[in-house]
């Protein structure tokens, strides 16, 4: 299926184009979620309306009087992104039929939410807005777990991570139920566009919320966005670690075009070689809330998350026909 | 001009299409369902030209109403107990990013006990949202009130959204004649929806922002004012639409036979026409009693209520709804109103009709009875009495 129109990714052009989520946010410093805002804006094809949940880029980016963004931005609570979304994109519509707008004039509407407003609170309203159709982009910034109150855990924190709500205790090891596939829960809703990217892979991730935004109907990206003050790790880790997330194939990159699944270019390489795949191990030993598991008394968790990978993995090759 | 006869649900959604609205996102719930079922005709036959949004909650309803509302268009939903109390922070977000919505609530009551049938506790106990609050007595009322309240909420010294409650079955599912204007007078009084601010790409601005402590106050401090312009509006839209099509219904509050009265019944909803005939055969048996029927919630007529009480020797009023551990809604905010006030009337609280039990005139007369046997004794007998209770 060809989604790009003439748009063609080029560093230069990327380069020139202003930003549209600025310098100014109080993001935490090392915050990958603040470069992925940042790099899908870049990927806009004009105008945009933003819509965002509550969660840490919302509450970062627009603190009265100041504001962070160079397009109309809204923030209507934080299980309802994608239902706000819906009401958008209508509004849109109606002006158009209108002639408010001009019928070839196109508006990019895009909604951000973390992963507590998606896998969890949001996963209703965002299921709804899928199955109507609606013509907008739902980005996922997922840095696994409720950071913006404090590290929490959500249906996105993965195994075995410690959170101040599943703390890593003299029993219990940290999270005790694995990952929700939340991007394979929308490719389920039979939606054209979904796709997972990681902020290192800036390129790849442009290049998707780009086509996120052009598919005609809903698209869904689900970014891994690190974050140093909940996964503990030093602040200049950040890119680093979402660049093991998809080497370890924890975190693999694909989209999948009208339910097609494809591996995206470095998760094929790895598919094609699989000695390029890392141990989860290397992934894991940076992030302070996996420092539990690194206890012969927890060490077998780790076994645990290599094996629940390694099957995710497996699987995923599967759906992208590569056995 | 056309002369229908139909229910109140169907003549919401002929409210609807006659306020020209653009976006509507709606979910279904009994007593509403006429409702949302009538404007998706009026869409499919192409005789309302509007997007519909058939979302998957009444949360996600408001939700789109909110990201429509912002966008520009004048937006429209109906909803009913639970579904408006799933609603209740959604309600908060619209008041508090100051959007126009409208939405007519059909009362019902709350399970458990699992009941569909009238009671005003789904929308009384959403009067701190920040919503502007009608309610209705009749069909000709619930039409003209949508057109009204458009006109209100849209207004820049307004900008809030509103709710126009009618009763559960006793207006929704019952049929009555009514008038609808010509399309061309209606949008003379009610010209297109032109936002004050929306999410406009050529003049971005980020809405709902965090607010410290440093401003919050002030945002709070707009949305009152904006309440207390809306008392001042109420009344004079009444009287203009009256001007055009020859309907009012009383401002703030509809008053019956008040002037010379001794015993006023405050009522609000469909219990205000029915204590219309008990104050006509009351009278015929020398009492000197009227009734006021509380049209507008919030903002609370609070000065009417005090001129109301200059002359009356005493308030009853009758509620359809109960603030637990307290009492009827209608009697805490009648009696707050008369706080300081000197020479206060006497004021008894009657509970009645809740879970849609019916409240006829003769409750009514029954309950005109006992507050005047009080009026004479000078003392009220019983601060709330639940009316027809069974032992």
């Amino acid at each position: 299926m060809e989604i790009f129109s003439e748009w063609k990714f080029t560093a230069k052009g990327i380069a020139e184009k202003p930003d549209l989520f600025m310098s100014g946010h109080r993001a935490c410093a090392g915050c990958a979620a603040a470069t992925v805002l940042r790099l899908v804006m870049k990927a806009v094809r004009g105008p945009a309306i933003v819509t965002s949940a509550t969660g840490c880029m919302e509450v970062v980016s627009t603190i009265y009087p100041y504001t962070a963004w160079d397009i109309p931005w809204i923030h209507t609570a934080f299980e309802n992104v994608a239902a706000n979304a819906s009401g958008i994109e209508t509004a849109i519509k109606v002006l158009k039929k209108k002639g408010k707008i001009k019928q070839e004039e196109q508006i990019d509407v895009i909604a951000f939410a973390g992963d507590g407003g998606t896998f969890d609170i949001g996963i209703q309203a965002l299921s709804g807005a899928v199955e109507r159709g609606h013509d907008f982009l739902y980005v996922l910034y997922d840095n696994e777990a409720y950071m913006n109150t404090g590290i929490q855990r959500s249906g996105g924190t993965p195994h075995g991570a410690a959170t101040t709500t599943s703390p890593a205790g003299t029993v219990i090891p940290g999270k005790l139920e694995y990952k929700k596939p939340i991007a394979d829960i929308m490719v389920a809703h039979d939606m054209p566009y979904v796709a997972t990217a990681s902020p290192y892979y800036w390129q790849d991730l442009i290049t998707k919320a780009r086509k996120g935004i052009e598919v005609n109907g809903p698209a869904f990206l689900h970014v891994i966005a690190p974050c140093p003050r909940g996964w503990r790790y030093d602040t200049s880790k950040s890119i680093e670690i979402s660049r093991l997330a998809v080497e370890t194939c924890i975190f693999p990159l694909w989209e999948a075009i009208n339910g097609k699944y494809q591996l995206s270019a470095p998760s094929e390489a790895i598919a094609l070689s699989p000695q390029r795949k890392n141990s989860v191990r290397e992934y894991l030993q940076m992030q302070g809330r996996f420092r539990h598991l690194f206890t012969p008394k927890f060490e077998k968790v780790i076994d645990e998350i290599q094996r629940i990978t390694d099957e995710r993995w497996q699987r995923l090759l599967k759906k992208c026909g590569i056995t | 001009m056309q002369n229908v006869i139909d229910t109140a649900n169907h003549i919401v959604a002929y409210a609807a299409k006659a306020a020209r609205v653009q976006v509507i996102a709606a979910y279904p719930i009994t007593p509403q369902t006429s409702i949302v079922e009538r404007i998706a005709e009026l869409v499919e036959s192409g005789e309302l030209n509007a997007e519909y949004i058939r979302v998957e909650s009444e949360h996600s309803a408001m939700s789109a109403c909110m990201g429509a509302a912002a966008g520009g268009v004048r937006t429209f939903t109906a909803t009913s107990s639970h579904g408006l109390v799933l609603m209740h922070e959604a309600l908060h977000w619209a008041s508090g990013s100051r959007l126009p919505i409208v939405m007519p609530v059909v009362n019902r009551a709350l399970g458990p006990g699992w009941n569909i049938w009238a009671d005003f506790t789904d929308s009384m106990s959403q009067r701190d949202t920040g919503w502007i609050q009608f309610y209705c007595a009749e069909n000709q009322e619930v039409f003209d009130t949508i057109i009204q309240v458009y006109k209100l909420c849209e207004n820049e010294r307004v900008l809030l959204p509103a709710m126009v409650c009618l009763e559960g079955f006793i207006l929704s599912h019952t049929y009555m004649p009514v008038e609808i204007p010509d399309q061309e007078k209606i949008d003379d009084f009610l010209p297109p929806y032109k936002p004050k601010w929306f999410l406009d790409v050529n003049k971005p601005i980020s809405h709902a922002n965090i607010v410290s402590p440093e401003w919050y106050m002030e945002f709070r401090y707009m949305i009152q004012e904006a309440m207390e312009n809306a008392k001042q509006l109420i009344p004079e839209i009444d009287k203009e639409y009256g001007k055009y099509f020859g309907f009012e219904h009383g401002g703030l509050i509809d008053k019956y036979k008040c002037e010379d009265a001794d015993l006023i019944l405050l009522t609000m909803g469909t219990i205000g026409s029915e204590a219309k005939i008990a104050v006509d055969n009351l009278r015929k048996e020398g009492l000197k009693v009227g009734t006021a029927r509380v049209r507008v919630f919030r903002p609370f007529p609070r000065e009417e209520i005090r001129k109301l009480a200059e002359n009356a020797q005493m308030f009853a009023v009758i509620d359809r709804g109960i603030s637990f551990g307290m009492e009827g809604f209608l009697a805490e905010e009648t009696k707050a109103s008369l706080s300081n006030q000197k020479d206060q009337p006497l004021i008894a609280g009657f509970i009645a009709g809740l879970g849609g039990r019916d409240v006829t005139f003769k409750t009514i007369e029954k309950i005109a009875k006992k507050s005047s046997e009080w009026m004479r004794a000078g003392k009220v007998g019983k601060e709330t009495v639940w009316v027809d209770l069974r032992k």
